[in-house]
């Protein structure tokens, strides 16, 4: 199951307008890959939210939005092609709904994502485990959801594809994982056909800058435990940052770097049922909201 | 080795797209230089705005094309196009694509800019942007849409009028361009055409376009002197005119400029923010009608939107006219009829369809756009490209429409602030809106009476395009209803004031002497 991480970092990357969800903050990277032919199915409910966000870099809140809540409901699955080749696949539905104010919330089907991992090598490293993987995905909108009614949108529309490389090591029941990925965003269009950044532009397309992201992960590893603090950041290679009272927009640039915890627990007496958990808080950000976040989830495993 | 060969194959075709271009370009990117099927010879006698003569202000004759200084004037674009560079002759396309044109687009990015509402103060009182100190936060202006409408009917009447004296002066004198007195003189990305070249239209509309700057949008006179002096350049390198012509075309541009910022520092707009005992009187009024008042919906609550503007001096009819466009009252806060509307918009906001918000994201030109005046700028504009015009036709089209735009804003705050009737929301808080909420009253709604007059005067003016901006304009009316924020009445009264304001500007332009 270490690969629903993916998953959650999408949500992570999309959502993260102003609502903001950080999955990442997931346990998964533990180096344990789905083996042949296991196949596990679940889904994951995820809550964030806030009444802060950053301006650019001033910090502010909006009594005219009061607190905006992101809540999703995503379905994933995973499928062991090969021990060391994993397949996974997503789709969350998601809702918004800001707390003051008039604006209307969003819901909808939002991104499905596609990705395949890979266990490239393991090392035997002082007395311990060091594993390398190699992931790529592919996401899209699964709907043709409004991506230009900022912070009550439900993502953000592009066409991503991302490639990462993670490091765990594992030494006895301690692990760590460092990860880091890049995330090439395609351009979007929105219903306008003009719109302002820093200049005037006359059509509808937007371009969107990439993104990087990293985690790092640090905790427990046991037969029916998994235990962790994490933290994670994303940054906007490029984009603009909202001036002073004005509203979000699709290519700001939005960076956020959060902390978080999060656990998977096994039944013993039914090993085929996961049962996963978490929390987070963005402590630093540019152009999204300082989102509190939590996550459960459950998952059921089986051989095909 | 076969997966890892798949493996790096995926990661060099990532790096690969991320090193691809995602650069995006403006619909008006590439335009050809304009080719004009009439160069409008007689403009010098087109019925002017604020001039009372083409030659109020007077233009020297100019040297003859065999004279010293002329000589002088060629030898300076010969050697500006024996070394001219790609960049220089992307900037020359860039211009002669239309003055008009380009000058439009700037100011349309200008609104955007500067359409911001200011942030509160901490006790909940909100800062007004002040001219008298333009670069202090809140910057001056807030270009809303009533402010919006104004800059834009100043700059284009204003070029309008210059363009008009330009062109009496061009007959006048009859100075060809460059590119015809010596044929080592090439004409680099532009037409040639045999349209006198003394004074300069590109710099008639550099000089007549940066002073405006001075009353519209202080903080940005040095970067728009920029644009000027590189529009300036642009056309004495293409060849189309020579120093003197630009020189003579910028000191016109200007002093017509002069006869505008005066009319516009007289008008009202300074007033229109009005004062808290205006913004009291608002709402005493209405309570002694029986009728519940508007308010801000923002938080904390925000003084209305430039309540006085009803008393800004209009372009095409006298301010004692602007009160007999006031249609009948909408229905009595109290009545069921009133109810019904609310119930009405909140079950079009209920759940709205993907076609709705759509529509309301398209016509929303709400805060940091352009504003509605702003997009039936674009729309007028990207057509107008179209019919090759000549710049002062160009320019008289876009003043009509300009100034019809401004008129209806000034009628419609009229009526707005008259009947100071709430919004749906203020009557029904399950109201939520597909965008934001305006900060004035309903009825009747801005956008529809902008896009009514807009409508006319565009379908006057292009009769074949008539239906197509009929049926946007009753789109970006039907906007605001199905986006949460106005009664259907409001949207389908204000087309209707739109059209009469409009029609203004049809019998100007039937009287103009354009045609």
């Amino acid at each position: 199951m270490n690969n629903r991480k993916w998953v959650f970092v999408k949500i992570f990357a999309v959502i993260a307008v102003l609502s903001f969800y950080r999955g990442n903050a997931q346990t998964e990277n533990d180096g344990i890959m789905m083996k042949k032919n296991q196949w596990c199915n679940g889904a994951t409910y995820m809550y964030s939210s806030w009444d802060e966000y950053w301006e650019g870099t001033y910090k502010r809140n909006n009594q005219n939005i009061g607190t905006v809540t992101t809540q999703s409901v995503m379905f994933m699955s995973n499928y062991g092609i090969s021990d060391k080749l994993n397949v996974l696949a997503s789709l969350p539905y998601v809702w918004t709904h800001a707390s003051a104010g008039t604006l209307h919330g969003m819901n909808g089907l939002q991104d499905v994502m596609v990705s395949l991992k890979w266990k490239a090598v393991i090392f035997d490293v002082a007395k311990g485990k060091l594993s390398l993987f190699g992931v790529g995905s592919f996401s899209t909108p699964a709907s043709d959801y409004t991506i230009d009614f900022l912070p009550m949108s439900i993502g953000l529309g592009s066409t991503d594809l991302t490639g990462r490389i993670t490091a765990d090591y594992q030494k006895g029941i301690f692990y760590t994982t460092l990860s880091g990925a890049y995330v090439w965003r395609s351009n979007v269009k929105i219903d306008r056909n003009a719109y302002y950044t820093t200049e005037q532009h006359n059509t509808n397309e937007v371009e969107m800058p990439d993104q990087l992201n990293f985690n790092l992960n640090v905790g427990i590893r046991k037969k029916y435990l998994v235990a962790e603090v994490n933290v994670e950041n994303v940054t906007t290679l490029g984009g603009f940052d909202i001036r002073k009272n004005d509203m979000p927009f699709v290519s700001n640039r939005m960076n956020a770097t959060s902390l978080g915890v999060h656990a998977k627990y096994t039944l013993p007496f039914f090993t085929h049922i996961e049962v996963l958990g978490g929390g987070g808080y963005v402590i630093a950000g540019r152009n999204v909201g300082q989102a509190v976040m939590f996550h459960a989830g459950a998952y059921y495993i089986f051989k095909l | 080795m076969k997966k890892s060969f798949l493996f790096f194959s995926s990661v060099v075709l990532m790096l690969a797209m991320a090193a691809c271009n995602k650069s995006i370009s403006d619909r008006t990117a590439n335009l050809p230089p304009e080719d004009p099927g009439n160069l409008d010879l007689t403009a010098g006698s087109w019925k002017t705005v604020l001039l009372s003569r083409p030659d109020t202000f007077p233009v020297a004759a100019p040297a003859a094309t065999n004279s010293t200084a002329y000589v002088a004037d060629l030898n300076e674009i010969k050697g500006y196009q024996h070394t001219i560079t790609s960049d220089q002759r992307n900037t020359i396309r860039y211009w002669a694509a239309g003055g008009v044109l380009r000058w439009n687009e700037i100011l349309r990015g200008l609104v955007a800019k500067y359409n911001l509402a200011p942030y509160q103060n901490p006790d909940g009182t909100y800062p007004i942007p002040s001219s008298a100190n333009p670069f202090a936060y809140p910057q001056f202006p807030f270009a809303n849409p009533p402010y919006a409408a104004r800059a834009f009917a100043y700059v284009a009447a204003a070029q309008y009028d210059a363009l008009v004296a330009c062109w009496y002066y061009k007959t006048k004198y009859n100075r060809v361009a460059p590119y015809k007195a010596d044929s080592s003189v090439q004409p680099i990305e532009v037409n040639k055409t045999d349209l006198p070249a003394y004074p300069s239209e590109a710099a008639v509309l550099a000089g007549v376009t940066a002073e405006m700057m001075k009353l519209l949008f202080p903080d940005e006179i040095a970067s728009i002197q920029q644009k000027a002096e590189e529009q300036e350049l642009a056309t004495i390198m293409s060849g189309a005119a020579a120093r003197s012509d630009v020189t003579a075309g910028e000191a016109l541009g200007r002093q017509v400029a002069q006869q505008f910022i005066a009319r516009g520092r007289a008008d009202n707009a300074s007033k229109a923010v009005g004062t808290p005992a205006d913004w009291e009187n608002f709402v005493t009024v209405a309570m002694g009608l029986g009728q519940t008042p508007w308010y801000s919906l923002e938080t904390p609550q925000r003084p209305p939107m430039l309540p006085l503007f009803s008393k800004v001096k209009p372009f095409l009819f006298d301010s004692a006219t602007v009160s007999t466009f006031r249609p009948g009252p909408p229905p009595s806060t109290n009545s069921d009829q009133m109810r019904q509307d609310a119930e009405e918009v909140y079950n079009v906001i209920k759940n709205p369809s993907r076609d709705n918000i759509r529509i309301v994201q398209f016509w929303a030109d709400g805060i940091g756009t352009y504003t509605p005046p702003g997009h039936w700028n674009a729309i007028a504009a990207e057509d107008f490209v179209l019919q090759n015009y000549s710049e002062v036709r160009f320019a008289r089209n876009m003043a009509l429409l300009d100034m019809g735009m401004m008129d209806a804003a000034i009628v419609c705050w009229d009526i707005k602030y008259y009947y100071f009737n709430p919004r749906p929301t203020q009557l029904n808080p399950l109201i939520k809106t597909l965008t934001g909420i305006p900060n004035f009253p309903s009825y009747v709604s801005g956008h529809s009476v902008f896009s009514g007059a807009a409508s006319t005067i565009l379908g006057y003016l292009l009769p074949q395009n008539a239906s197509k901006y009929q049926s946007m304009a009753e789109e970006a009316a039907r906007s605001r209803f199905v986006g949460g924020i106005h009664y259907r009445t409001d949207c389908e009264v204000g087309i209707g004031v739109g059209n009469s304001v409009g029609e203004y500007a049809v019998q100007r332009a039937q009287t103009d002497g354009a045609n």
